[in-house]
């Protein structure tokens, strides 16, 4: 069995010398589709995951509402009142909604910091200590994030983004336990962020930012017993419609408006922008496979057809091994096999050539690339389903004209 | 050993059918040597493709060795071709592109031979037709004749019982044709049932028995006696 394969491979080498040319664009047309398959999925990945990582920096399953001015009148009151939320309805809201997995409070403003010589004007956010992991504020190595006792003591303490640490503190450099100014109140750097990608926001970036208790905004900035806005955080991505609702009816009971007045508040629901992302990219990957799968195609419609040629010019010899007892099964195998063959070739090049590609644009070379279309890769998915399409192209390819072959009628085939 | 029973074969040329054997029955028995002669168009081709188990009749039956070849399968049929008959063709069909010996190894692939035994056997052929010497070389390295005594080794390889020839020495010089028949004979001698299709009154003439074909009917059937041979 062993000596009939090398058999099939000198037979398969012998046809493809006298076909050099043919083969060779036949092989390259399977090459590309490779290539074509591989790449595109493998771009349109990178490109998802980078701009699902972007997405999910803002934190997963947030909703984000503030107080507005009312657009229907409801129970005697008029419309265009004022809505103003206050600190204390976190926790009605919490209680009142299952769905609600946590909320904080936020406010935020402008406020000098002062390290050293360096000054800057940045965004100081008033949170409860749950909004770090909400929020994916991961602190790194050697620092935390704002915890209970800093909120009960209104401790002046600060959790800071990396950017800003660098600003304040010169690049890389360790901030954590120093002492910096906010409008001259001294305060305690307790933490530094992790860097993470961050595509959507609406008080400037986490990375520049700085967090602090809110108790202790309360105290010094706000002076006020209004809030800002709520950050709050859906148990389940498909809860936040059912949150929403819930946070109009709970808070229409309270302030007095109608409950299907939507301009009452403010709301943004980031999963919706995370659904349509998710819809985007299918449609994306869906688009790329199929753009691929046909070039892969057109490469095995040129296998079929060079496999025809062969099976044609070979007719005289398959009546002589007819004549001489091999069965229309040996012939069939010789054929598939060698269209497997040229499949083969064309498919490891194909790879080959895709994972050089893959390689180098994920090279640090590339690094501002990564930035907006992330980082390509040849995922075990993506690998397979081009294999399993390499598979059935070949098989597509080589079915046809190995039948003819085999169907070849010896006693015709030996009168050429 | 070979029994043909009323066998017919029609051809459809679209719309016109031909007839190319109209009822041939024929006992051919074990270790015969018989030539076929008739004129071109008499049905002397279907009746080798038939008897070689290439084609199957339209009619009738065909028995090899009480095996009724008229109803296999193009599989089985191509196991009965493989172990059981061995061909040798006018312009003798061998692969261009191998050499010699692996011309020879063919039907002992087909017929699962090991590699080693295969080479062993292939090698023994060659000698016996006198071409130890041309082991490695391509049909295209040989002259006429030895390419005709390749097929011949060719169709010796699995040791079959039927020899079928179809104008072996059509291509040849009559140096070549000669050497041709002497492997004939020998193998005579030593028991192989030789079935020769031919023109050529020489290759005839070494047949103890001619079968004379006309339209696809068996026209004259003679066996001549052994005093023939030795009057030669």
């Amino acid at each position: 069995m062993i000596a009939y394969f090398f058999q099939l491979i000198g037979q398969f080498v012998q046809d493809m010398r006298r076909q050099k040319l043919r083969t060779f664009f036949t092989v390259f047309g399977i090459t590309w589709g490779t290539v074509a398959v591989i790449l595109l999925l493998g771009f349109g990945q990178g490109l998802e995951k980078e701009v699902m990582k972007g997405m999910r920096g803002m934190g997963s399953n947030i909703v984000i509402f503030g107080g507005r001015r009312t657009t229907k009148a409801f129970r005697g009151l008029g419309k265009g009142r004022w809505i103003g939320l206050r600190e204390d309805d976190a926790n009605l809201l919490r209680e009142r909604i299952p769905y609600m997995d946590f909320i904080s409070p936020e406010n935020n403003r402008q406020v000098h910091l002062t390290r050293g010589r360096n000054k800057r004007m940045v965004n100081v956010a008033g949170i409860y200590p749950g909004y770090g992991p909400v929020r994916n504020l991961w602190p790194a190595a050697g620092g935390r994030f704002l915890n209970e006792p800093d909120s009960k003591m209104k401790r002046r303490v600060v959790f800071i983004g990396d950017e800003l640490r660098d600003q304040l503190f010169g690049e890389g450099s360790d901030a954590v336990g120093k002492i910096i100014l906010m409008n001259s109140i001294p305060f305690k750097v307790v933490g530094v962020m992790i860097e993470k990608t961050q595509n959507s926001a609406y008080m400037g970036r986490d990375r520049g930012s700085a967090f602090i208790p809110f108790s202790t905004y309360s105290e010094i900035f706000s002076g006020r017993i209004y809030v800002n806005r709520f950050i709050c955080r859906a148990k389940r991505a498909v809860d936040t419609p059912r949150m929403r609702k819930e946070i109009y009816s709970v808070l229409g009971r309270k302030y007095k408006f109608d409950p299907t007045d939507e301009q009452a508040l403010w709301m943004w629901d980031t999963t919706e922008g995370q659904q349509f992302f998710f819809y985007f990219f299918l449609g994306f990957q869906i688009f790329m496979g199929i753009g691929g799968l046909l070039t892969l195609l057109v490469g095995g419609i040129g296998v079929a057809n060079i496999m025809y040629v062969v099976v044609r010019e070979r007719r005289k010899e398959i009546g002589i091994k007819t004549a001489l007892g091999a069965t229309p099964n040996t012939i069939l195998l010789q054929f598939m096999t060698e269209t497997f063959f040229i499949v083969a070739i064309g498919a490891v090049s194909g790879f080959a050539i895709s994972y050089g590609v893959v390689s180098i644009v994920q090279s640090p070379l590339f690094e501002n690339i990564h930035e907006y279309v992330g980082k390509p890769e040849i995922n075990p998915l993506v690998a397979s389903c081009a294999l399993i399409t390499l598979g059935l192209v070949g098989f597509a390819a080589g079915w046809a004209p190995a039948r003819r072959a085999a169907s070849t009628d010896p006693v015709q085939a030996l009168e050429f | 050993m070979i029994v043909l029973e009323n066998v017919g074969k029609q051809y459809d040329m679209g719309a016109i059918k031909v007839l190319a054997l109209d009822g041939v029955s024929l006992e051919i028995g074990a270790g015969e040597m018989l030539a076929v002669l008739g004129p071109s168009g008499s049905g002397k081709s279907t009746l080798m493709n038939l008897l070689g188990c290439l084609d199957t009749p339209s009619s009738g039956s065909y028995r090899l060795d009480g095996e009724l070849v008229s109803e296999m399968n193009r599989t089985q049929l191509a196991a009965v071709r493989n172990r059981k008959i061995g061909f040798v063709f006018q312009n003798f069909n061998l692969l261009g592109y191998a050499t010699a010996q692996e011309n020879v190894e063919l039907p002992l692939i087909y017929a699962r031979t090991p590699t080693v035994e295969r080479r062993r056997r292939a090698i023994e052929m060659l000698e016996l037709v006198g071409l130890g010497d041309r082991v490695k070389h391509r049909p295209a390295e040989l002259s006429g004749g030895q390419r005709q005594r390749v097929a011949m080794a060719r169709a010796l390889a699995n040791d079959p019982d039927i020899i079928l020839a179809d104008e072996p020495t059509g291509n040849l010089d009559s140096k070549s044709g000669e050497e041709i028949v002497a492997l004939f004979e020998n193998l005579h001698k030593r028991g192989k049932t030789l079935i020769v299709v031919t023109h050529d009154k020489n290759v005839a003439g070494h047949c103890k028995r001619v079968i004379t074909l006309l339209d696809g009917r068996i026209d004259t059937d003679i066996r001549k006696g052994d005093s023939n041979r030795a009057a030669r």
